[in-house]
């Protein structure tokens, strides 16, 4: 704004739009009361003083997807679950965000091999732009997730009214296609008893 | 009252019905016939010497090694057990646990469940527990009042409990493993 700046009396600053949009999104995101499991409490002290979202902006917790820009999906995503997650995140208005909190969320975490009913990351159910890690991640580190979102925000290109805006999705989102060893029940299993197979100790 | 006088008051009673018993075990049971549980329990709760009020929980255990090297050494046939702990609060610290020795499909049929008659009439507590025996080990129980999974989605397939479950590919278009 180099050649504008000065020209005006004071109280006037000259900037683009696209900068000023969103320098206020980054700065008010909204997230979406999402507590699921003990990461939860994570995200409670996150938005207490001590750590205190709010120097970010983002301490106004919604209860609504509907005024929510952000879904920090904080524990563990069982199937039963995952369908509504889905439908909550259908329901936030564009341009919409979410973070993945803790192991559980990033690829299942602990319930990876025999937890029947959960969802093995919930980027198999909704778009992530963020991962957190860890067994609850510290405070810091789902900061350090928000921050990571707002330098997004920042990058986003064109003002859009009405349209998507153009997020980079993460590799592993949407449908699902299996990889060729678990296509079939029957190629699974093999697969399975494969494992098994190799995770044996060795004879000595 | 001691679990010997337990058992020796119910076998006077029911006889038949009693169709094993060890007294020796950490929590002394006896095992019952099935179509006799609700006569056994009701008179559990009211009988003056005995005022069993409290039913802690109902246990499903499946009793199958799917180990093919293994199933000479397991030292059991495939069965179902459901286990009913019970405690008393007039007489404190009385306790007693009750057995159900059960096929594990009913008529050998895999898919049918094995019937169990419900006690949720007796305490009203077992509604709840018999609900999550039925969704995670697979158990019918017959006369219960709302039998519905009650941890898993309705549309869930199998009991995850069994020992020869078979983990879903998808559910609702999510890979699960």
């Amino acid at each position: 704004m180099g050649l504008l700046e000065g020209h005006f009396e004071d109280g006037f600053v000259a900037t683009n739009l696209e900068y000023a949009v969103n320098w206020a999104r980054e700065s008010s995101l909204w997230p979406m009361t999402f507590g699921l499991a003990c990461c939860a409490i994570e995200m409670m002290a996150t938005g207490a003083p001590r750590f205190d979202i709010d120097r970010f902006g983002a301490g106004a917790f919604r209860a609504t997807p509907r005024q929510a820009d952000l879904m920090i999906v904080a524990g563990t995503v069982n199937l039963k679950m995952a369908d509504r997650v889905r439908r909550l995140y259908n329901q936030m208005p564009d341009p919409k965000f979410v973070i993945a909190m803790g192991a559980c969320t990033c690829g299942g975490g602990p319930y990876y091999k025999y937890g029947y009913n959960v969802a093995k990351g919930v980027d198999l159910v909704v778009p992530v732009d963020v991962y957190v890690p860890g067994c609850p991640p510290r405070p810091e580190a789902l900061l350090e997730g928000l921050m990571r979102i707002q330098d997004k925000v920042r990058k986003m290109k064109e003002y859009h009214k009405g349209q998507p805006v153009d997020v980079p999705i993460p590799a592993r989102t949407g449908s699902v296609r299996l990889p060729d060893e678990l296509a079939t029940p029957e190629k699974a299993a093999e697969f399975a008893l494969e494992n098994k197979e190799r995770g044996k100790p060795a004879k000595a | 009252m001691t679990p010997t006088e337990i058992a020796a008051i119910l076998e006077e009673q029911f006889g038949p019905a009693v169709t094993g018993k060890n007294l020796a075990a950490l929590d002394p049971f006896i095992a019952l016939d099935p179509a006799k549980l609700v006569e056994v329990c009701t008179f559990l709760r009211d009988d003056p010497r005995l005022r069993f009020e409290l039913l802690n929980d109902i246990t499903g255990v499946d009793y199958l090694e799917t180990d093919p090297k293994k199933v000479a050494k397991a030292g059991f046939d495939p069965h179902l057990e459901v286990v009913y702990h019970l405690s008393s609060f007039s007489y404190p610290g009385r306790r007693f646990t009750l057995k159900l020795i059960l096929p594990r499909w009913k008529g050998n049929q895999p898919g049918e469940l094995p019937e169990v008659p419900s006690v949720a009439g007796i305490w009203r507590t077992a509604d709840w527990h018999e609900r999550e025996l039925f969704d995670l080990v697979g158990v019918y129980f017959t006369g219960h009042p709302d039998l519905r999974r009650i941890l898993l989605a309705e549309d869930w397939v199998g009991h995850p409990l069994r020992k020869d479950y078979e983990y879903p590919l998808e559910y609702h278009g999510i890979r699960c493993r």
